[in-house]
């Protein structure tokens, strides 16, 4: 069942429970994938509340949507695809032992999601100044309204859902690029970075789908 | 020939003293102490307040409380009995003692993860109490729409909030579970060598880890609702409360198998231990726990018959919820044939091994009662249904509960409870559990609704019979409360293998050192290996009577 | 779990065609699909998904229980959207009086 390894992991020290670095370096893998499964669930709930709604009101859901900046969306799509890309080449740096590609990478990567999150703030303010937020100052032209506004309240909720994790994986790159600088993940352990590469794909992943369900909802 | 020893060996109890070596333990045996610290103190909580219910509901009339505080009482006996005691209940306690054990481990696999979860649980039961102590909330443990989103004006967040932290002490839980018993298995011990309580844990995890997050997020949405009035559930802005039970749902039928699955894992651990067989069928029950886990995920909708949901849903809901009663039978039975031409003893574990048969049987039944959708709709909110989820939840999940903590209670404090007041309690427990709910059953069918805090007086006589079934049952769960804080002081030595159990975790001292094993174990036999244990036992006695006292 | 260490060649290349299903999910919803826009949309982001998964979450090449896992959890979630669904779509379906 444990593939072949092109590391070993062999005479390096452990955490006591463990037999072997290798069973360790196993066990927090699996860690990790079990949670992102978890993540599965926990959006996907949402996006159960999004579809559902969606199906009822697919009118008020296409007006909506063209409400926000396509541009910026897509412009955020190919920003956090592309910190997938240097993330994974930041798990490339650490495998192969490239302190450089590590630390080059993971700077790219923590500069990309700040992109990303800059721009969310530019969408979310603009929303505010057009009224777009859910709650007693929403105003959406039409008799859509009310629907309109169970778009945006998933929009805000699924966003900033969102966010939140890329907040929590900031940290979690700050804390890689801090070992990285140290000079701790070498190809014999490189199993955080890849693990918190795991995440941050997640991460990304969520949005692969997010972006054309919120903004590319158009009516015909 | 016994080497003299200089001191006696540590154990996990003794190996460090101080508040502080406990609570920044990383060890899952002290872990699993502070877990049931902190379950008890929630069970004990859960208790008074049904004790305020039952008093309550002595007289006719909704004389002793007002509704509105008769409303908050049964919802927080519901909040804190399911999900800080009986969802993480046995898992929490039992299983974090015992999964490295049986496993061969030294530990689970993410030490510093299973404290953390410990501070989130308790935690989330601090901002549960200060709900309850800023006036509580009033919903009903199933925080249903719209009530708790636009009209209730109880601590819906707080307390909600509050599981959602508990949710994620329970995921936490769930994972070390997984990943422990994937990648840690001792030498030899491959997946149909396990003990029965391992594959039910197993199970009870992949539960938590597929439906934890849905009540994560169903809570989230319920706080944006109320907060932010977004309208996901308020009809006005064109969102449907049925919605919210859609969801709240997923989650909470799976989590009354994470209630019930450990304990039926217990449940194979007392039996073929108290009748000295491996238990019957083994590849049997140890499949009918993933079946459980997994079918117990298609069938929510049976709480939802009288909602608008679709009366065709329904009709699926139904035929999926008598399904899913299989694999739960398939065990009851297989006990029963475990239990035939054993040699069986009534200690006190298998007392309430017994008990649990008949209560979890009679609980099982009236649920298919339930999945028909022609008998729901006139038994839903009535007493009928109070009484089916105790049968299962008191007495199936409570009993095993007792039945593990008396089976274990060697292994984990390294003293022996007293064996007479032991069996006196398991059987006043089950006389005062079915003097409490079987009347349930009856006034349920009669038409008695449930969350009412006054009733007609023709019900008075079974509501009586309840309420005084409920002294006796506290009575019979006070007991074990004393002796077994009695024994911890004044309980006599317990051997490593008191029961003469099979099982990794009798092969070490009780209390077991820290790192659980002097040397790795290496497994040959399957699980319930009786024959292997009496040969070994024969063969022992025959060298002890024969030489001097060698170290078998 | 991989150790694994992948050829940066192939990181680039599923870039490259990430970025080019993206380019071309903004195309798609310009034209007039009908009810198809949304399928066509989430067959893209599933390509999408499924490539960043086997290649940069490496799953191609770690052990199958991973993507037994992965697929378990798609399908659970397909599970809570598909009952979900199909409490909705019937619910018109029982002819009440007076409807």
């Amino acid at each position: 069942m444990t593939p072949t390894s092109a590391t070993s992991h062999q005479g390096e020290p452990h955490a006591h429970q463990f037999v072997d670095a290798a069973q360790q370096a196993h066990a927090a893998t699996l860690g990790m994938w079990a949670f992102l499964i978890t993540e599965i669930l926990f959006f996907g709930g949402l996006l159960t509340a999004y579809a559902v709604y969606r199906w009822m009101y697919p009118e008020a859901w296409a007006d909506a949507s063209s409400e926000l900046d396509l541009g910026l969306g897509a412009f955020n799509t190919a920003v956090l695809i592309g910190s997938s890309l240097t993330m994974a080449l930041a798990v490339h740096g650490a495998q192969t032992g490239s302190r450089r590609e590590q630390i080059s990478m993971l700077l790219m990567t923590i500069l990309l999601g700040g992109v990303f999150l800059g721009v969310k703030v530019v969408e979310y303010s603009q929303k505010f100044e057009h009224h777009l937020v859910p709650g007693a100052h929403f105003r959406f032209p039409g008799a859509e309204a009310p629907h309109a506004e169970l778009f945006f309240g998933m929009y805000f909720g699924l966003t900033g859902l969102h966010a939140a994790h890329m907040i929590v994986g900031l940290g979690l790159l700050l804390w890689l690029l801090a070992g990285a600088l140290r000079g701790r993940w070498t190809p014999d352990y490189a199993t955080p970075v890849e693990n918190v590469g795991l995440y941050w794909h997640f991460v990304d992943i969520v949005w692969i789908f997010l972006f054309p369900l919120l903004y590319l909802v158009h009516r015909h | 020939m016994n080497r003299p020893h200089a001191e006696p060996a540590l154990d996990y109890i003794t190996a460090q003293y101080g508040v502080r070596s406990w609570l920044l333990t990383r060890d899952h045996k002290r872990i699993a102490l502070l877990y049931l610290a902190s379950v008890t103190a929630m069970f004990v909580l859960g208790g008074l307040f049904a004790v305020l219910i039952r008093l309550e509901l002595l007289t006719p009339a909704g004389d002793l409380m007002q509704a509105e505080t008769y409303n908050k009482v049964f919802t927080m006996h519901g909040i804190m009995m399911v999900f800080f005691f009986l969802i993480p209940g046995i898992p929490a306690v039992l299983g974090n003692f015992l999964v490295p054990l049986m496993v061969g481990a030294k530990d689970l696999a993410f030490p510093r993860l299973n404290l953390l979860s410990w501070y989130l649980y308790t935690i989330a039961g601090a901002f549960t109490l200060y709900a309850i102590v800023v006036g509580g909330v009033d919903t009903g443990w199933t925080f249903y729409t719209p009530y708790s989103t636009s009209w209730s004006t109880s601590n819906v967040i707080p307390v909600a909030f509050g599981i959602f932290i508990a949710g994620f002490s329970s995921i936490l839980t769930g994972l070390n579970f997984i990943v422990t018993i994937h990648t840690m298995r001792a030498p030899g011990l491959t997946w149909f060598r396990l003990p029965l309580f391992i594959w039910a844990q197993y199970a009870t995890s992949i539960i938590i880890m597929l439906g934890t997050p849905v009540l994560a997020i169903t809570i989230v949405m319920l706080g944006l609702e109320r907060g932010l009035h977004i309208g996901i559930f308020d009809p006005a802005l064109g969102g449907d409360p049925v919605l919210f039970q859609h969801f709240f749902w997923f989650y909470s039928h799976p989590a009354v198998y994470i209630m019930i699955l450990p304990a039926m894992g217990v449940m194979s651990e007392l039996i073929s231990t108290f009748s000295r067989k491996p238990v019957f069928g083994y590849p049997f029950v140890a499949c009918s726990s993933l079946a459980i886990a997994l079918l117990g995920f298609f069938v929510w909708g049976h709480h939802m018959f009288t909602s608008s949901q679709s009366v065709y849903a329904g009709l699926v809901f139904s035929i999926l919820s008598f399904l899913v009663a299989i694999p739960s039978a398939v065990k009851v039975f297989n006990w029963t044939a475990t239990l035939y031409k054993g040699s069986i003893r009534f200690d006190t574990p298998m007392l309430y091994a017994f008990g649990f048969i008949g209560l979890f049987t009679i609980g099982g039944l009236t649920g298919l009662f339930l999945a028909c959708t022609g008998l729901d709709i006139h038994v839903h909110d009535t007493y009928f249904i109070v009484a089916h989820f105790h049968y299962i939840m008191v007495g199936g999940t409570i009993m095993a509960y007792l039945g593990g903590l008396h089976f274990w209670w060697p292994k984990i404090t390294g003293k022996l409870y007293p064996e007479g007041w032991g069996r006196l309690s398991a059987l006043i427990v089950f006389a005062g559990f079915n003097l409490t709910f079987f009347p349930q059953f009856v006034v349920g069918y009669l038409g008695m609704p449930r969350r009412y805090h006054a009733y007609p007086p023709e019900f008075q006589v079974l509501n009586v019979m309840s309420s005084a079934g409920a002294s006796i049952l506290g009575v019979g769960y006070l007991i074990p409360l004393v002796y077994f804080i009695w024994s911890m002081r004044y309980g006599r030595d317990a051997a490593a293998n008191p029961w003469g159990a099979t099982g990794l975790e009798w092969q070490t001292t009780s209390p077991p050192p820290t790192e659980n094993f002097e040397t790795v174990p290496v497994v040959t036999t399957h699980a319930y290996d009786y024959h292997a244990q009496a040969a070994r036992e024969r063969a022992a006695a025959a060298g002890g009577a024969g030489g001097g006292g060698g170290a078998a | 779990m991989s150790a694994h260490v992948v050829p940066r060649r192939i990181y680039f290349t599923v870039f490259t065609l990430l970025m080019v299903l993206t380019f071309a999910t903004v195309q798609a919803s310009n034209l007039d699909l009908g009810r198809w826009a949304l399928v066509v949309a989430l067959v893209i982001a599933c390509v999408k998904a499924t490539m960043v998964m086997l290649w940069f979450m490496h799953v191609k090449y770690s052990s199958r229980l991973i993507p037994l896992g992965l697929v378990g959890g798609f399908v659970w979630l397909m599970l809570l959207l598909g009952i979900v669904f199909s409490d909705y779509l019937s619910r018109g379906w029982v002819p009440y009086p007076g409807k």
